[in-house]
């Protein structure tokens, strides 16, 4: 479905390039050994290199540059064997060295794509530009004193991965889908947590407007959006901004603004003139990156499989619904606790109490898959007791609700509570001429035609049984005496 | 015995034979220092405490008998550039007048690991940024060679190392680490009549040094003679994992290729070095020293650095670009001197106006310039386009020859004030010394004779990369034919 702003003057076409920061997952950082991780007292991770001391040199980091590779792989992008290394010049406080060391002329990683899938169903390649390497800043605090401000090197050096999009985005729903899938694929790889509050991900969004085959308009850069809505929001009214100048004879400038969530609106940061000239020239106190095509296939061997081939053996190995499988695939966490449950049972049965009552329980209790309170084996072994007629499915719902609270296994629940179904034929029998002799008069209507009597027959006879007859079973012996 | 005149080969031996101890080895050369710096200014902090304390350690582990390492008990001085831990370190800049590193550089750690003992931190050009040693923060140093006949003419003695080339010529030091952008090790040691050698670039670790010009910066011995420059470098050079552009090659001996025969050795002659107005007394000791060599058994070969006349401009566009990006640190945040401002801006501002003097700012200036947008095709690219045609001339070369001779300067040390007005005049004196530094490869310079003046002369031979130990052949042949034995006016036994 395309995606137009009505303007006055007819439609007009919105197009959009992501340009995405990945905190890399590592130990340490791009080019020091101070530690890579979240949170910390501020300056604690700190080397001298990080801060820039006099003499300091940056020495590249081979889980880094494997993270990169990975992540090139998994977008199924062109894996540079060179690439090198630049200086991009600017002055500030909390850039200890006054360059940023990134990749501008030669990135690890090439041109590559991602396939997105919209809420219709529909499904379009969204092109990846490149992928590089760079030393993320520090974080500089204005809010701490009146007079001063304070710097934080803690991030400072950290590994970062700029995934630039190719101006292929037609909606807000799509860079959301953009956004949703590409992080999905940092998770399965574990090269970025993708976690958008904590800033390990971050969106530079760049949004121009144009009138149907047109060439590209004059875009706005949008900086630093923290999280997938806001990126959808900025669009927006971004978009219709544009629109609303050129419709008023104006032409949109090409600058950098900000969306402010709060008033829903993007404002200017900067305009090309006032636009640093950061003097990118070749770091040289780096080599050029060179890496073995050897170690690149073996990174590739040891890939993890990724959300669009796991949703497609899922369909095809266990024969689940496409959308079931993309519900259950949408996490590796997720997808690896299905497994674990359907494991050598029905898929079926196991992919309906995953994505049904244990996915509605943890939103009941605030749960993630991680700390959840029933665990895959424990699922699997209640499903073990539904299908080997131990209990039935109606239970089977008490059951599970027992096992969410007191966090027992079914079995040890099912015994008990004394909830075993009850296949003894003599018992079921009894309770079916037991309901007959109470309710003469349905039994009359149902013998004179009323055949829908048979449910509230069925209905009654488990009530008696308190739940716990097979429901097979009792049909059985209900149409006998019937 | 005068301990100051020693090598520091003969004090190797003179030690472990305890003709002498460290502590009066050392103990001399800080009594010269005492006496001479004042007037030299070779040294901007003298160490003379811990370089006795370090002295009588020695003197402990030379009594042990047994392996002392190779540099226990011997007096050095090292470049103001080299980061040592705890010792003040300051570039020769206001920037860092304050600066004490909680580090020690990898270079001066390796000699310190081999029983070095540090006199003092001596003077250079404000950031190695200079040709004469004027542009220190901290005052001039004074060449300890005087004209013949003129006493009070104050002459340069070179630079960037020129705080290191006076101390060893005027024995406050038997020997002193430098450092070589464009030539600071060569010139200097050309101008006050010592040895000197940049090695190839990758190694020397660069890794706690102060960056000028990164893919040009290499550390490297100064000393009296070929021998004493050799046994320094052994102690200097290796791989370091802490430098990425370091290169991980065996290093040889270097101090028994001294002694090595030269016989069937091809010393090419540079046509493009004999530049237009070159003194005829330069001309007259590089043919002195191709005599010498063809003597010694070396075949010459005249060869042809075309691009040799670019290689000065070059420079000049290359060392500016990578300075402007590497002294952006200097900032006021985290360390050195901080100018307090009303913003970021203006404090960045007052602390960089206040802590660079002006060579450096029109440097920075410069590299600035040539990276900018529109200008980094013309200037920076164009450069580095022109830096990989000198490299292939020399590459060239060295197919056909194993060595090259050309004099190490165009002319002999000239006195403060001279050339001064020019900045250009000055980068002038780098001529012969940029082409082996933007190729990368390793040149020597090794004093030939003296001027009509009475002022030494150098000599300059450049190997192939990494082939230190063939430059260490031809330059102690030359040293050997030469036999230089004049000294400075100036000197530790000169009362």
């Amino acid at each position: 479905m395309t995606y137009l702003i009505e303007g006055r003057d007819g439609p007009w076409e919105l197009v959009v390039g992501l340009e995405v920061h990945a905190q890399v997952i590592s130990q340490s950082k791009l080019f020091s050994g101070a530690s890579a991780s979240y949170g910390g007292e501020p300056n604690t991770h700190v080397s001298l290199v990080d801060a820039g001391f006099p003499g300091m040199l940056p020495v590249i980091n081979r889980e880094c540059v494997a993270q990169a590779v990975r992540t090139g792989l998994g977008l199924k992008a062109r894996v540079n064997l060179e690439s090198r290394f630049d200086r991009k010049n600017y002055f500030y406080a909390d850039l200890p060295t006054g360059y940023q060391i990134s990749q501008f002329t030669h990135p690890i990683i090439g041109e590559g794509a991602i396939e997105i899938e919209l809420a219709d169903g529909s499904t379009r390649m969204i092109g990846i530009t490149r992928l590089h390497l760079e030393q993320d800043a520090g974080k500089s605090m204005h809010d701490q004193d009146p007079a001063r401000s304070f710097i934080d090197l803690n991030r400072a050096g950290v590994a970062l991965m700029e995934i630039v999009s190719e101006p292929d985005i037609r909606s807000p729903e799509e860079a959301g889908a953009y956004l949703r899938k590409l992080r999905m694929i940092l998770r399965y790889l574990g090269t970025c947590d993708g976690n958008m509050e904590e800033g390990s991900m971050r969106a530079d969004v760049n949004v121009s407007v144009r009138k149907a085959g047109e060439p590209f308009r004059t875009r706005c850069e949008i900086k630093n959006v923290n999280s997938i809505r806001y990126v959808m929001q900025a669009i927006e009214v971004e978009a219709v901004r544009q629109v609303e100048i050129w419709e008023s004879g104006g032409s949109v400038d090409q600058e950098t603004r900000l969306f402010d969530p709060a008033r829903s609106e993007t404002r200017s940061l900067r305009s090309k003139e006032d636009a640093h000239d950061y003097r990118y020239f070749p770091d040289p106190d780096l080599l050029p990156l060179v890496i073995e095509e050897a170690w690149v296939q073996d990174l590739a061997a040891h890939l993890p499989e990724l959300p669009d081939a796991k949703r497609q053996r899922f369909q095809d190995e266990y024969g689940i619904p496409r959308y079931d499988a993309g519900v259950l695939v949408a996490e590796q966490a997720t997808a690896d606790f299905y497994e674990t449950v359907a494991r050598g049972r029905d898929p079926r049965l196991a992919a309906n109490w995953v994505i049904g009552d244990f996915f509605a329980a943890l939103n009941r209790t605030g749960r993630t898959i991680q700390d959840s309170p029933i665990s895959a084996d424990a699922l699997g072994g209640m499903l073990d007791l539904i299908t080997d007629g131990t209990i039935n499915g109606k239970i089977a719902k008490d059951v599970f609700e027992e096992m969410l609270e007191s966090g027992e296994s079914a079995a040890e629940i099912v015994e008990r509570k004394g909830l075993r179904q009850v296949t003894d034929t003599g018992a079921i029998d009894a309770a079916v001429q037991a309901v007959l002799d109470k309710n003469p008069d349905k039994l009359a209507e149902y013998r004179s035609g009323k055949d829908k009597l048979f449910g509230f027959f069925v209905g009654q006879v488990m009530k008696a049984m308190a739940g716990k007859g097979n429901p097979a079973l009792v049909n059985e012996a209900l149409k006998k005496v019937l | 015995m005068m301990l100051t005149e020693l090598t520091i080969a003969a004090a190797q031996g003179g030690l472990r034979r305890r003709e002498f101890s460290a502590e009066e080895l050392v103990g001399a050369h800080v009594a010269a220092i005492d006496r001479l710096n004042g007037r030299l200014n070779a040294f901007i902090t003298v160490t003379s405490e811990q370089a006795l304390d370090a002295a009588r350690r020695a003197d402990a582990i030379l009594a042990g008998g047994g392996d002392a390492p190779a540099l226990t008990g011997i007096p050095l001085g090292i470049k103001d550039l080299f980061c040592t831990d705890g010792v003040r370190t300051t570039a020769a800049s206001r920037m860092l007048e304050e600066f004490v590193p909680p580090y020690e550089s990898t270079v001066t750690a390796n000699l310190l690991a081999d029983g070095a003992v540090f006199v003092g931190k001596t003077n250079l050009d404000e950031f190695a940024m200079g040709s004469a040693n004027i542009t220190s923060a901290f005052g001039s140093v004074e060449n300890p060679w005087k004209r013949a006949g003129d006493a009070e003419t104050v002459l340069v003695p070179g630079g960037s190392s020129g705080g290191s080339a006076a101390a060893v010529a005027a024995r406050l030091a038997m020997g002193a680490t430098g450092t070589d952008t464009g030539g600071s090790i060569r010139q200097p040691a050309s101008y006050c009549g010592i040895a000197g050698i940049k090695p190839t670039y990758g190694r020397c670790s660069r890794w706690g040094t102060i960056a000028f010009a990164s893919s040009l910066d290499q550390a490297g011995p100064m000393a009296r003679t070929v021998e004493d420059c050799a046994i320094l470098l052994q102690s200097m050079a290796g791989f370091d994992t802490r430098d990425s552009t370091s290169v991980d090659i065996a290093v040889p001996d270097y101090r028994a290729a001294c002694g090595r025969s030269l016989k069937g050795m091809k010393v090419g002659i540079p046509a493009e070095y004999r530049v237009a107005g070159m003194p005829a007394e330069i001309e007259v000791a590089w043919e002195q020293g191709i005599a010498w060599l063809r003597d010694a058994g070396c075949e010459i070969v005249e060869v042809s650095l075309p691009y040799t006349k670019y290689g000065l401009a070059t420079y000049y566009i290359v060392a500016p670009a990578e300075c402007s990006s590497n002294l952006a640190r200097y900032d006021g945040v985290r360390f050195g001197r901080r100018v307090p401002g009303a913003s970021l801006d203006e404090l960045y501002e007052a602390t960089r106006r206040e802590g660079f003097g002006a060579e450096v700012r029109r440097r920075i200036l410069m590299g600035t310039y040539v990276l900018s947008a529109g200008y980094y095709d013309a200037y920076y690219l164009r450069a580095q386009k022109v830096r990989n045609l000198i490299r292939k001339d020399f590459e060239n070369a060295f197919q056909t020859v194993d060595v090259l001779l050309t004099p190490t300067a165009p002319s002999p040390a000239f006195a403060q004030g001279e050339k001064m007005d020019d900045p250009v005049q000055m980068y002038l004196n780098d001529v012969f010394t940029v082409p082996a530094s933007m190729a990368g490869v390793p040149a020597m310079s090794v004093p030939a004779g003296l001027s009509a003046s009475g002022l030494p002369l150098g000599l300059q031979v450049i190997g192939r990369s990494f082939d230190e130990e063939s430059v260490f052949a031809a330059a102690s042949a030359l040293e050997r034919a030469a036999g230089f034995t004049h000294r400075p006016a100036v000197r530790a036994e000169v009362v």
